[in-house]
């Protein structure tokens, strides 16, 4: 079960949002989550506690393809993101990245910024602590799980790549 | 269950007789590529995971486009990467030097990807080679070096808009201004996680360079890919060009589709899309008479053979306008020397253009032609976001290469009925 506040963001939350270019000349996760999101709301990166949620609208993620967006969310300790859709470069690179994503329209419309939420990452169940609401999230399909459970997509293949030479 | 042209292409590529819309598959893959841009990322990710050696050194495509020839020690450094990991893993297919071009076009011209093929591309525009009946994705540099490795990649199933084209070609409307259309038609969200599946009695008229920037353009709508038949034309064109035997797989008779579009061509007149959006698109007889300080006729999407004629035939026998430069860049060496060879090269040159070397050009503001703060720009590529080609007060219009060329005689955004 993942628990933590809520971080309400809009539609087109885009790459350039989660991490500015600027940042990525430095290839330093610890550097990034210090500055995640810092153009749409600048206290995130300073407050965010380890397992809080983004709760995000359309289209969450859009704009370049980069990795470091979904990096730099999880370096700052990001539980999951939830959000009424993501881009579709966002969603093959966050569950690359080893980042929990749940699309959830009803949540993402209803959750209010700073509400405490749980999370059943196996039933996709989002329970509203402080509205005393719940929201079914389409589950996480089981490949992209365990995808998510190894570490990420170069760790799974690094493992992989480990027990072949050891067979 | 009936099955999309994109759901027969995955489900064969993992060992399924279907691939519902949806669900995630781990498929193999039969052609990996990465550009300059990304291939310095791809590098370091296969060897983050450990890698030795590539899944199949003859299914790898590396291709320095967006800064060839080097245009400063950074693209030099990363075409000299590219080379040594090339050589390392013998890679056998290399296109450096005088080789050099789009990757997107090489791919497609060479015969590397063929109908039925399932592919990966660290580039947004990987999907440009669905014009031969393959299902080909842009991917993260993570997950082209994943596959670098493994020669395989996992994929959500896709539903599929089909997009029936119908009708003939008004003189001057070509394929950017079909895609143009669609892109007017689907806006930046309208094929989210879905394929376009494209069909109708136009595409008997389509040949491979139109294809080719249908499919490149199909990105532009959210698409995750979009996919010609394997037809005759398409046959005709990899006789002689296939570089392995292929076999074609079209879609069911009875297959669903999320949503049917069609676009009557013989209602379109030459279109633009104006700054800073692709969807932002107008009649170029209605987009206005901004002056234009530089038009560019290059691209996956604009640099083709058919383009080039296109261009000469309206710029034979006038000058460019003073203020214009005009940059044209040939997608491929072979469209170059065909160029030559036809007496293109001579009529563009002699109207007054620039003829740059095989590669992306300014297209992504990298090379060749960035524009200044701002300039205006009339460009045959396919994205005029804000500082795209160059400086964020630059403004571009994209166009085909009708609209391009009388704009560039004109000295100013003119359609080419008025030439």
């Amino acid at each position: 079960m993942l628990t933590g506040r809520a971080w309400t963001f809009g539609d087109h939350v885009d790459s350039d949002a989660i991490i500015a270019a600027r940042y990525l000349v430095h290839n330093d996760s610890h550097l990034w989550a210090k500055h995640v999101l810092e153009d749409l709301r600048p206290e995130f990166a300073g407050q965010v506690g380890f397992g809080d949620f983004i709760v995000a609208g359309r289209n969450f993620g859009c704009g370049s393809a980069r990795e470091q967006a979904p990096l730099a969310l999880k370096a700052a300790g990001v539980g999951a993101v939830i959000a009424v859709s993501f881009a579709r470069l966002f969603f093959r690179n966050a569950f690359n990245m080893g980042l929990l994503i749940f699309e959830c329209p009803q949540a993402a419309r209803a959750v209010h910024d700073h509400d405490r939420l749980d999370l059943d990452p196996y039933s996709g169940l989002i329970r509203d602590l402080d509205q005393d609401n719940t929201f079914q999230a389409q589950p996480v399909d089981p490949y992209l799980a365990r995808l998510v459970s190894q570490g990420g997509l170069l760790r799974k293949v690094a493992r992989e790549l480990q027990d072949s030479y050891k067979g | 269950m009936a099955q999309t042209q994109s759901q027969k292409i995955l489900a064969a590529h993992c060992g399924q007789d279907q691939a519902r819309p949806g669900e995630i598959v781990e498929a193999q893959v039969d052609l990996v590529m990465a550009n300059d841009v990304s291939a310095p990322l791809v590098i370091r990710a296969f060897h983050q995971a450990g890698g030795l050696q590539v899944f199949n050194p003859q299914r790898v495509v590396m291709v320095a486009d967006h800064f060839t020839p080097n245009k400063d020690l950074a693209a030099a450094q990363t075409a000299r990467q590219m080379s040594e990991f090339a050589s390392q893993h013998g890679l056998g297919q290399r296109f450096e030097g005088a080789q050099a071009g789009v990757a997107h076009s090489l791919i497609c011209e060479q015969g590397l990807a063929l109908p039925g093929e399932l592919i990966i591309g660290a580039d947004s525009r990987a999907c440009t080679y669905g014009a031969l009946g393959a299902l080909a994705v842009g991917v993260g540099s993570s997950d082209v070096a994943a596959a670098l490795i493994t020669g395989r990649a996992w994929f959500k199933v896709p539903q599929s808009i089909r997009v029936v084209l119908t009708g003939h070609l008004p003189p001057w409307v070509g394929a950017k201004d079909l895609g143009l259309e669609m892109l007017r038609r689907l806006g930046p969200e309208g094929a989210h996680y879905q394929s376009l599946e494209f069909h109708g009695p136009l595409l008997a008229g389509l040949d491979l360079e139109a294809r080719q920037c249908l499919a490149s353009m199909s990105v532009d709508t959210g698409a995750k890919a979009g996919l010609f038949p394997a037809d005759q034309v398409c046959a005709g064109y990899l006789e002689g060009r296939a570089r392995r035997p292929w076999r074609a797989l079209g879609p069911d008779d009875q297959a669903e589709y999320s949503q049917v579009l069609e676009i009557d061509a013989s209602r379109l007149e030459p279109l633009v899309a104006r700054p800073h959006s692709p969807h932002d698109v107008a009649p170029a007889s209605q987009a206005g008479r901004e002056p234009v300080d530089q038009v560019f006729i290059g691209s996956c999407t604009g640099g083709l053979l058919s383009d080039l004629r296109v261009a000469a035939g309206l710029l034979a026998g006038r000058r460019v306008h003073p203020r214009v430069r005009l940059m044209v860049i040939p997608a491929t060496p072979s469209i170059l020397l065909a160029a030559l060879r036809e007496g293109l090269a001579e009529t563009l040159l002699e109207a007054g253009a620039i003829l740059g070397p095989p590669s992306c050009g300014p297209c992504a503001g990298g090379h060749l032609g960035v524009l200044a703060a701002g300039e205006v720009a009339v460009s045959t590529s396919n994205r005029n976001f804000v500082g795209r080609m160059g400086h964020p007060k630059s403004r571009v219009y994209l166009a085909g290469p009708a609209v391009a060329a009388a704009s560039a005689l004109a000295g100013r955004l003119a359609g080419p009925e008025e030439i």
